[in-house]
């Protein structure tokens, strides 16, 4: 009976989605409810929408996206914590035809990345850069990330930040528009169905970018949630993103075609 | 014969790696060994051939450039001295792990620390027995003149890619400062993308008719996968311990003490045994070429026939710990070596041997 219907809906002119074939059919490891595997299926889907899987590497992080490559169904580098785009930069520079990109958490991009993130950004590495900030290291355990907001309780700050004591969260979107290397800059989120439209959208115009060769980072922020590090279900998680982190870690485009929006 | 030039070990080094078809040189400046990015920007070998060099943030960035290049199959190389090559060292774990070939060039300066800008070898030890973090190994070559920095880049390369493992040229603020006259190798065309594709089916270069991908990692969660690559790593520094033992015996036939020294020690223990020779000493000298790996069983060898051994080295002794492993206490073996950028005159070394092996028995 059950297969019937089954067969009955499971028609070809019924298909409203299919997964890309560039995401594996490995079990995604991140928790239900992290933006994570959404973050991955956009550029997935862009590589595929643009045709340029057969010619793209892709750089994967130390973080909670260290395993990328087991679910980014491409050629890719896992690198050392922080220096993707180092290692990006090693790639495009020896082969400037192909597509590399980097797709780094807060911790590797703003913490012990920073010097790698800005100096590749400053020399206008045609590179695209996605960053996913949660506002805390996941993969450790919830310990204070260089974006945790002031206030927010983490396993390193377990009293919340003070901002006095443990310094203050880093805008590092807005730092790195000011780079001359600095093409495209926007910041994202993946927590609604319109928020992964624009953010497919902002993702699909980086690729773009660095294959039209315009000269600089394409980089996209995606601010996401982590409910296990927050300690929330998904549904809190996403609902004090939009309260919390949204305010301090704006949404929306900061530097298109090289030069700053003005809002 | 190729052509001649006077030139610096540095400069040998630059222009050597122009003509072996070197892809890429990231690099950080640092004393010592300046002169090797100055060299190659002045030379634009981006024009020569087709070359790419660029001046990284930070020695930490150049060797993660070097690792991004290399996974894609390309001959990839930076260079440094003792204090930048700590900073390598993480970079340079994550290649042993991955197994990227690479030459890294460190024109060795004293430490501890900031240390001096002076000549030393005191990085045998992080050198030869891995350096950064893991169980592995880089190949080490160590050139003693202005010619093998030259010659050592192309031997480099190979070996490189015959081990997928990272060389590395161990030099010295010396063999690097001081010009000799150096025969230059006619220039190899870098490798085409098609070579590059046969020869590096690894390398992560796009799935290019969606062939099987390609994922460059030093990470295996599993601990069981993690110990087979562990035993695969060790079976191939196996197998170099086999092969690629190189070293250089002079005056050794008829010696009753021996030097065993490398780079600019090598050098100046030459002369050495030409000071002791006029005393009616005779000394031979066993320069080992590969530091790692080592020539335990030549060093064995030779310990039968001397009465005793002289390690000589720009450090506090560290070559000397693997002599003495090779000797298995079958002499006796000493240290000599100025420390903190001060190099042994020929008279010094000459008089340690006579003091501390014929004289000095303790």
């Amino acid at each position: 009976m059950r297969d019937e219907l089954y067969n009955q809906i499971v028609q070809p002119e019924n298909l409203v989605y299919k997964k890309t074939k560039l995401m594996t059919d490995n079990t995604l490891s991140y928790c239900p409810g992290c933006g994570h595997g959404t973050a991955h299926r956009i550029i997935m889907e862009v590589l595929e929408e643009l045709n340029l899987a057969e010619n793209a590497i892709g750089v994967a992080p130390v973080g909670c996206s260290v395993l990328a490559y087991d679910f980014m169904n491409i050629d890719m580098q896992q690198a050392a914590h922080g220096r993707a785009p180092a290692v990006a930069t090693g790639i495009k520079r020896c082969w400037p035809d192909k597509i590399v990109f980097t797709y780094q958490g807060d911790g590797d991009l703003a913490a012990i990345g920073t010097a790698e993130t800005i100096h590749a950004i400053n020399r206008g590495e045609n590179i695209v850069i996605v960053f996913i900030n949660n506002g805390i290291y996941g993969m450790t355990g919830g310990q204070m990330a260089p974006t945790t907001l002031p206030g927010m309780k983490s396993s390193t700050s377990p009293y919340g930040r003070d901002v006095h004591m443990m310094g203050n969260p880093i805008k590092m979107t807005e730092l790195i528009s000011q780079l001359g290397g600095a093409y495209f800059v926007t910041r994202q989120a993946v927590h609604t169905p319109a928020n992964v439209r624009k953010a497919k959208k902002a993702i699909k115009m980086a690729f773009q970018n660095q294959v039209d060769k315009k000269g600089g980072v394409s980089f996209v922020e995606i601010v996401s949630n982590c409910n296990s590090g927050w300690k929330m279900t998904p549904v809190q998680a996403n609902q004090w993103m939009v309260e919390n982190m949204f305010p301090f870690y704006p949404l929306g485009d900061i530097k298109i075609d090289g030069e700053l929006v003005n809002k | 014969m190729g052509e001649l030039k006077l030139m610096k070990g540095n400069e040998a080094i630059a222009e050597a790696a122009i003509r072996a078809g070197v892809d890429a040189y990231f690099g950080y400046p640092i004393t010592p060994q300046s002169e090797v990015i100055e060299y190659l920007m002045a030379e634009k070998p981006h024009e020569r051939t087709g070359m790419v060099v660029l001046q990284a943030e930070s020695e930490v960035a150049a060797i993660n450039m070097v690792y991004g290049a290399a996974g894609t199959g390309k001959k990839v190389m930076t260079s440094s001295s003792s204090p930048g090559i700590s900073l390598k060292q993480e970079g340079l774990s994550y290649m042993a792990g991955a197994e990227l070939p690479c030459l890294v060039v460190n024109v060795v300066r004293g430490g501890p620390g900031l240390g001096t800008i002076q000549p030393s070898q005191a990085d045998y030890f992080q050198a030869t027995k891995g350096g950064g973090h893991g169980d592995y190994h880089l190949i080490v070559l160590a050139p003693a003149s202005v010619q093998e920095m030259s010659d050592f880049v192309e031997l480099s390369f190979e070996l490189a890619f015959k081990y997928s493992n990272p060389v590395m040229i161990l030099s010295d603020g010396v063999i690097g400062q001081m010009m000799e006259k150096v025969e230059l190798k006619d220039v190899v065309p870098r490798w085409t993308d098609e070579q590059i594709k046969k020869q590096s089916p690894w390398a992560t270069i796009g799935r290019e008719g969606y062939r099987e991908r390609n994922i460059i990692t030093s990470l295996d969660l599993d601990p069981g996968r993690q110990e087979k690559h562990n035993e695969k790593l060790i079976a191939k520094y196996n197998k170099i311990r086999e092969n690629e033992i190189r070293f250089e015996k002079i005056n050794c036939d008829d010696a009753d003490y021996l030097f065993v020294a490398y780079g600019s020690s090598a050098r100046i223990a030459q002369k050495s045994i030409q000071l002791l020779k006029e005393k009616g000493i005779k000394v031979g000298l066993l320069r080992p070429i590969t530091l790692f790996p080592f020539p335990y069983d030549e060093i064995n060898k030779l310990a039968d026939q001397v009465k005793g051994i002289l390690a000589v080295e720009l450090s506090a002794g560290q070559m000397v710990e693997d002599v003495k492993l090779a000797v298995c206490g079958k002499v006796p073996v000493e240290h000599y070596g100025r420390m903190g950028g001060i190099i042994h005159s020929p008279q010094e070394v000459a008089t340690a041997l006579e003091q501390k092996m014929i004289g000095g028995k303790k």
